[in-house]
């Protein structure tokens, strides 16, 4: 537990020095509600149907951006190693890194919902639906994220073999998100995918530990 | 329960190689046989659809490979699990050498369902579930083949390549489930393992012939590729270079 805070707060603090590493993954959502906003043109109800789908692919690409800097700067300088060797079960760690990850990388983002909402002219009325969303698929989505960035930490290239390995197993993530505002526009009740979305989350927070440190320990010679 | 000793023994490389080599021109000959007598009985003897005509008769290289095509996944799922648990080497190989076989599987799926969809619902693609879960296996199979070539370990690769296709092999039941929200055009399923199928049997025989074929077919071509791997792998051994020698590649 202590070693689970211990690398939480470091990575938390790491983040806090590289202050404009933090926005990075943001200021590219915002480029690519830029571009599809440009490339579909400016009318409004056709941006406005566009709005739940360009967020929640701005922030997926925005995550897959930002899960190539998860562990290779730590294989790189070798405290990923010292971490596999520590006392502390690799897992728990996996929890800390990951959670860190979350905080610094997926809550900018779904916080900057309002901004995309507004930029995308998102109905105010989709806009809590489309966080909530957010919030119940984004650890899901970095637990996946986590366990494809520790397959490929010590491959030889990264970029766009993570992209490969990690949005097929995103496809449901996504699908289940954007239904449930598709579900909530067309009056159909939304408890259903938002309960499905809730199952990801918790076997996504459950196995996904065990998983990342095996994947990780493959790694390690 | 116990497993005699030969099945123990196909863990090893040299006694696998042998094993293999005896059983893959049966594999090939068998699955040749079938093909040639599906084929025939599926395209010439059959009688056309009531409703679509003649076009149905792509069903015979189309179902095969789809079927296929999740059998190999399921497969690669079962070899990478033994792999990851027993650390079987051989197992990790297997993996491997199944994953461009059923990749291709599962392009000819794609493509088969494209032009049989063309004459029968219009269009090529359709954002239907079945189609966009074959689409998001294919990337899977060509996720865990990219991932195995990306190291530099040989060894490290195949044994990522294994975790991959065991997330995989949770993540498919996953997406279908997932795509199933959206309403879907492609028929539903007229072969039942238990029951009557609502197929007749002068177009079932064929469609079976082709199915086991397939199997074979993809058993040989498995033997085949996992007997130049284990070569590949174990060059430098004792039982490599006798093989070799016997052959007088030395």
């Amino acid at each position: 537990m202590r070693a689970l805070f211990a690398l939480l707060l470091r990575d938390l603090r790491l983040a806090s020095r590289r202050r404009f590493d933090l926005l990075q993954p943001l200021f590219f959502a915002l480029l690519v509600c830029l571009l599809v906003a440009l490339a579909v043109g400016p009318e409004p109800a056709l941006l406005a149907r566009l709005a739940p789908a360009v967020n929640w692919i701005a922030l997926l690409l925005a995550l897959l951006l930002a899960l190539d800097t998860l562990f290779r700067p730590d294989a790189e300088d070798g405290s990923l190693e010292q971490m596999m060797v520590a006392p502390a079960p690799l897992p728990v760690l996996a929890v800390a890194r990951v959670t860190a990850f979350w905080a610094t990388a997926a809550l900018p983002l779904i916080l900057a919902a309002p901004l995309f909402a507004v930029m995308l002219r998102l109905p105010a009325t989709d806009l809590p639906l489309l966080m909530l969303t957010q919030l119940l698929a984004t650890p899901t989505l970095a637990w996946i994220g986590a366990i494809c960035a520790a397959l490929t930490v010590h491959a030889g290239r990264g970029g766009a073999l993570l992209a490969l390995l990690l949005l097929p197993l995103a496809v449901p993530v996504l699908i289940l998100a954007v239904g449930t505002l598709d579900a909530g526009r067309q009056g159909l009740p939304v408890l259903p995918p938002l309960l499905l979305l809730g199952a990801g989350l918790v076997a996504a927070c459950s196995a996904g530990p065990f998983v990342c440190a095996a994947a990780l320990r493959l790694g390690l010679r | 329960m116990k497993l005699p000793l030969w099945f123990h023994r196909l863990g090893s490389p040299p006694t696998f190689y042998a094993f293999a080599a005896r059983l893959q021109p049966w594999c090939y000959g068998l699955a040749a046989a079938l093909a040639v007598y599906g084929l025939y009985a599926g395209l010439v003897l059959a009688p056309p659809d009531y409703q679509q005509g003649d076009s149905f008769r792509i069903i015979y290289v189309h179902v095969p490979a789809a079927w296929m095509s999740m059998a190999v996944f399921v497969f690669m799922a079962v070899a990478a699990f033994v792999a990851l648990v027993w650390r079987m080497k051989l197992a990790e190989t297997l993996v491997l050498t199944a994953a461009p076989t059923g990749a291709a599987f599962t392009l000819i799926t794609l493509v088969t369902g494209s032009i049989w969809g063309r004459p029968m619902w219009g269009t090529w693609w359709d954002w239907d579930p079945r189609l966009t879960s074959e689409l998001v296996l294919f990337f899977l199979y060509l996720g865990v083949i990219a991932l195995a070539q990306a190291f530099e370990d040989r060894r490290a690769g195949r044994r990522a390549a294994c975790l991959l296709a065991l997330v995989g092999v949770v993540n498919v039941p996953v997406v279908h489930f997932a795509v199933t929200w959206w309403n879907s055009l492609h028929q539903g399923p007229t072969v039942r393992m238990f029951g009557e199928s609502s197929i007749h049997p002068s177009m079932l025989w064929p469609l079976l012939a082709m199915a086991v074929a397939s199997k074979l077919y993809f058993a040989g071509s498995l033997f085949a590729r996992t007997r130049v791997a284990l070569l590949e792998q174990e060059a430098g051994s004792a039982w490599v270079r006798r093989e070799l020698e016997a052959r007088g590649h030395v």
